[in-house]
């Protein structure tokens, strides 16, 4: 089992736990099993085309998946796979009001 | 729910605004739920790391955001949302907050012209993301 630690915006769609133990080989994986177990998570992690969100973040131990081997990571019992919120915004390109 | 930003802190989102001019600010308010009330015990400032457009756009690195959750759960708290100006725009999210934002976080947007702060509002993601709901800041 892998340990995925879930950031503070996201535990009221894990019962408001910190850390869930999913089974999976890969960091995709254990990706989608979690999702499985707790689907309304999927809409804040994966586009509609089922790709990771670009400001979600995983990263297995201290570094980013998209450094490794993306979602085909392998993960082996013990490790533990973090998501991590990139956090961005701005005033641009919306119905935003101009003073 | 309502979001009680003491004076204080309102202030230091303020200062942030003015100083970042025409580029945006952002960061995070740390505090707790109590009670049906989001309460900020402190705010703290991130570095906008975003490579170009910082005049509208802002973004904190991952691992900013790694420290930023550890320093407030050693603390005992937790991290209640993000703050960011919208310079020489209102108070509004965009559609380019909303497709970034997560759910359940307060996001401050203070609207701030080379006068000063023009105004200051928070809102919350809806559940569905198709849009915000308005949430009363607090004194």
């Amino acid at each position: 089992m892998t340990k995925v630690r879930i950031p503070t915006p996201l535990r009221q769609y894990v019962s408001g736990n910190s850390e869930v133990e999913v089974s999976g080989g890969t960091a995709g994986a254990a990706l989608d099993n979690l999702t499985d177990q707790h689907p309304d998570l999927r809409q804040h992690l994966y586009t509609g085309d089922g790709k990771l969100r670009s400001f979600v973040n995983v990263y297995k131990g201290d570094e980013d998946i998209r450094y490794l081997d993306g979602p085909d990571t392998e993960v082996s019992d013990g490790d533990e796979l973090s998501i991590i919120p990139s956090i961005a915004g701005g005033s641009a390109g919306g119905r935003c009001r101009e003073l | 729910m309502p979001l009680k930003i003491g004076a204080g802190d309102a202030g230091h989102i303020h200062d942030h605004a003015k100083e970042a001019y025409p580029e945006e600010c952002s960061g995070v308010m740390v505090g707790m739920d109590v009670e049906e009330m989001k309460i900020v015990v402190d705010v703290w400032r991130a570095e906008n790391t975003h490579e170009d457009e910082r005049s509208r756009r802002f973004l904190i690195d991952p691992k900013e955001y790694i420290a930023f959750d550890k320093r407030a759960s050693e603390r005992d708290m937790d991290i209640l949302g993000v703050y960011h100006s919208h310079p020489d725009h209102s108070a509004e999210p965009s559609d380019y907050d909303r497709e970034h934002a997560w759910p359940g976080w307060s996001y401050v947007i203070a609207s701030v012209s080379e006068d000063g702060i023009e105004d200051m509002r928070s809102w919350v993601l809806k559940d569905d993301r198709s849009g915000y709901d308005e949430e009363p800041i607090l004194g």
